[in-house]
């Protein structure tokens, strides 16, 4: 099977509605597939990723922890919008430290968060062979 | 008091809170609550809007801002309550409009 390329386009923030859960298990289940897997966070996408989120109070699921498991189902490329971040009042510092252990290089910690500008982003879109939007 | 405002969508994605402001009146109290917390956290153009919004009373439902990891970035001059302090704010109010 040919590996192509699939990008999921985050765009909602979490608990407010059911989108960022549902990529979350969408990218899980694909994780399976051996495919190209790459995942965008843009506009309101980026507080999904915002670390210190605990859900105690309002009775739902805090399922941010599960972010950082995903470099070990390979998917270490996870794009974040930097406009997105600035107009939220936000830097990396607030967002979770992901990383992801690259086993060609005796298993270094690597980053897999990519700090890019919405036109850097357009061009990474504009390469994938499949587009999942949430 | 007069009227209780509530807002739940986040500022960038709709124009709700916005909206809520034009209609908000001197003595009246506008309550942030799920998605709509994010207009209260600092940096943003909505933080800015409820600084210059002289008169309303700005106040922000605590578990949903602690469940968006946002607790340390809540701008100046917002109360923070929990479910009962919302439920107070109900019960004081004249009437409650929520801006869904």
């Amino acid at each position: 099977m040919a590996v192509k390329k699939f990008m999921y386009v985050n765009r909602k923030a979490p608990y407010g509605t059911i989108y960022a859960l549902e990529s979350l298990e969408v990218v899980l289940i694909g994780a399976a597939f051996d495919q190209d897997v790459s995942l965008a966070f843009i506009g309101d996408g980026v507080y999904e990723l915002t670390k210190g989120q605990n859900t105690d109070g309002i009775g739902q699921k805090n399922f941010s922890p599960t972010y950082a498991a995903l470099g070990d189902y390979d998917v270490n490329k996870i794009y974040v919008e930097k406009e997105s971040l600035e107009e939220r009042g936000l830097t990396l510092d607030d967002l979770q430290h992901l990383v992801w252990e690259d086993e060609d290089e005796d298993w270094a910690e690597k980053d897999s968060i990519r700090l890019v500008s919405r036109a850097e982003l357009a061009d990474v879109i504009a390469d994938q062979d499949i587009l999942l939007s949430f | 008091m007069g009227l209780l405002h509530t807002v739940n969508k986040s500022p960038f994605e709709s124009n709700t809170f916005d909206t809520c402001l034009g209609y908000a009146k001197d003595g009246s109290t506008v309550l942030l609550i799920e998605d709509g917390v994010y207009a209260a956290t600092t940096g943003t153009s909505a933080a800015d809007k409820i600084k210059n919004a002289s008169g309303v009373t700005f106040a922000v439902l605590g578990p949903d801002l602690q469940a968006r990891g946002l607790e340390g970035k809540l701008a100046d001059g917002i109360k923070v309550v929990d479910y009962e302090g919302f439920v107070n704010l109900v019960a004081e109010s004249d009437s409650v409009q929520s801006w869904l």
